[in-house]
């Protein structure tokens, strides 16, 4: 057996450095978690229990996780936006005892020991014992349904973390939720620091915070690039790498960032809360090589299965929780990414998700398809597909669209868009309609929002 | 503007953007025969939805499709009435 490795060791090995966690409303310095505390005399108490994390501010999660790390046996890292009833579900199914939360009063749900996360810093009473595999329990961020509790450990979500020091992150996700949480990772595990969002904060308020930060390395949504792009704000930032996670990158998000950060380096990665970190492609462009297809002896095993993406590796989740749950993977321990395939010569594209086909007269639709030949078209920043009831046809594609600065929102302007779309989709791919957006909803994590 | 209207140009709207050519449209013009195809007439239920916040077809249980572009124009007549 490995020895077991704490978050608590990378403060350590990291201070002297001036490290920090920063949010737009609070400054976390690393250095301080070695003798002070945000949890106080409370930590103690938490040790040994199952403790469900509530907090608003995220540089209170990240002390939390922090402390909580080799102390607690379980945390279960909630969104900031749950409600009392869905903290109190999550609770019940990761029998939960404990809950740490932030701000004046404790949500309202039955466990038998609240503690509070507070700023300023409290110095520690005692050394930090570090001492449990704590488990490490995420929600998935499905759109259907409540969300299923996955069990991570350390050791699974750092899988994929490789030596890369003095980093300075910044990212535009939660780190509650797997994408931002490999970034936290990695500005610990590197001895680096981390700028992330605030609630409710305009992308263009973060890029000058990331900017004056000085960020090296920066991680989001092609969703959120897009905003970047939008925002007129991107010269803030000059970072030395670009990472797109959490949805398909395709070909005109990734040359649009490599013409506008010509010096970065850019990586599109894939992974789930599920299936964990399965790999990031470095060529700039759109898919990952087939070869990476059942090939023998690499770390994370890929194979297509009725057209999804199957993956077993050791930074796949361990389970789900709950006494109905499903299981997590197959006999073999090949996780299902619900993701479709399609290889095309020596390449494989992601088409969309499984769940997310839209059905035309018996045909299959995916509408990030339809969305990446929107967004290849001049005049489109970008786009959201999806089906509307017809009861003539059953279903009709539309498409709401962000146009680019200049255009104009008008009958010739559609008529551009969906011959251009004509010209390079199946009949019954391409969109019938133009709604003419100013922006498109998003996901808390950072994704199109594609129900509702 | 008439319901008349209001249909006739968003059918022509429609036919600009898919590539259609309209006959003219009179009352007992088939609309089979108004270089509409299906997708067309989805799309302008669709259309007429958004600015009269109706759909007659969806509405009307057995509603029956309408065979003329008079039907057509007299079933959202109807429905708005």
């Amino acid at each position: 057996m490995p020895e077991l490795q704490y978050l608590i060791r990378w403060i350590r090995e990291g201070c002297g450095r001036d490290r920090v966690i920063a949010t737009r409303d609070r400054v976390l310095p690393l250095d301080k978690l070695e003798g002070w505390t945000a949890l106080g005399p409370d930590l103690e108490k938490l040790r040994g229990r199952s403790v469900v994390l509530s907090v608003q501010d995220m540089a209170s999660a990240a002390a939390a996780l922090i402390e909580l790390d080799g102390v607690a046996r379980r945390v279960v890292l909630c969104p900031a936006a749950w409600d009392p009833w869905r903290l109190e579900s999550a609770a019940i199914t990761a029998e939960a005892e404990s809950l740490v939360y932030d701000g004046a009063d404790a949500p309202t749900i039955r466990v038998s020991h609240a503690a509070a996360c507070q700023f300023p810093l409290r110095p520690l009473a005692s050394p930090r014992i570090a001492e449990f595999e704590t488990e490490w329990v995420l929600p998935t961020s499905g759109t259907t349904g409540p969300p299923k509790l996955v069990l991570h450990t350390l050791s699974t979500l750092t899988g994929a973390i490789a030596d890369a020091p003095a980093q300075r992150w910044a990212t535009f996700y939660d780190i509650r939720r797997y994408g931002g949480l490999q970034i936290f990772l990695r500005a610990l595990m590197g001895c680096g620091s981390l700028v992330v969002g605030s609630p409710g904060e305009e992308i263009g308020s973060m890029l000058a915070r990331f900017g004056s930060a000085g960020i090296t390395h920066i991680s989001g949504t092609p969703t959120h690039w897009r905003k970047v792009l939008m925002s007129g704000q991107g010269h803030r930032i000059d970072p030395d790498y670009v990472r797109l996670s959490g949805e398909i990158a395709d070909g005109p998000i990734l040359s649009a960032l490599r013409a506008f950060y010509p010096r970065a380096r850019i990586e599109h990665a894939y992974a789930s809360t599920e299936a964990g970190v399965v790999f990031a492609v470095g060529d700039e462009m759109p898919g990952f090589p087939a070869r990476w297809i059942e090939s023998v002896g690499n770390v994370v095993e890929l194979k297509i299965v009725d057209d999804t993406l199957r993956v077993r590796s050791n930074r796949c989740a361990r389970r789900f929780l709950g006494q109905d749950a499903p299981s997590l993977s197959d006999e073999n321990g090949f996780v299902d990414t619900g993701d479709v395939v399609e290889r095309r010569g020596d390449r494989c594209y992601f088409m969309g998700r499984r769940g997310g086909v839209i059905s035309f007269g018996g045909l299959k639709i995916h509408p990030e398809e339809v969305e990446t030949v929107l967004n290849s078209i001049e005049l489109v920043s970008a786009s959201r597909v999806f089906a509307r009831r017809s009861p003539v046809t059953g279903a009709l594609i539309y498409a709401d669209v962000v146009l680019r600065d200049g255009c104009a929102p008008d009958a010739d302007t559609e008529l551009k868009i969906l011959s251009a779309c004509r010209a390079r989709l199946a009949p019954h791919s391409a969109p019938a309609a133009v709604r003419f957006v100013d922006d498109l909803p998003m996901t808390a994590g950072g994704k199109i929002a594609r129900h509702g | 503007m008439s319901m008349r209207d209001t249909i006739l140009n968003e059918m022509r709207a429609i036919a600009t953007l898919h590539g259609k050519r309209l006959p003219e449209l009179t009352d007992g013009l088939p609309l089979s025969e108004s270089g509409l195809d299906s997708l067309c007439f989805a799309l302008l239920v669709a259309r007429l939805e958004d600015i009269l916040d109706r759909d007659p077809l969806s509405e009307t249980p057995n509603a029956r499709f309408p065979s003329t572009v008079g039907e057509f124009v007299a079933l959202y007549e109807e429905a708005v009435a």
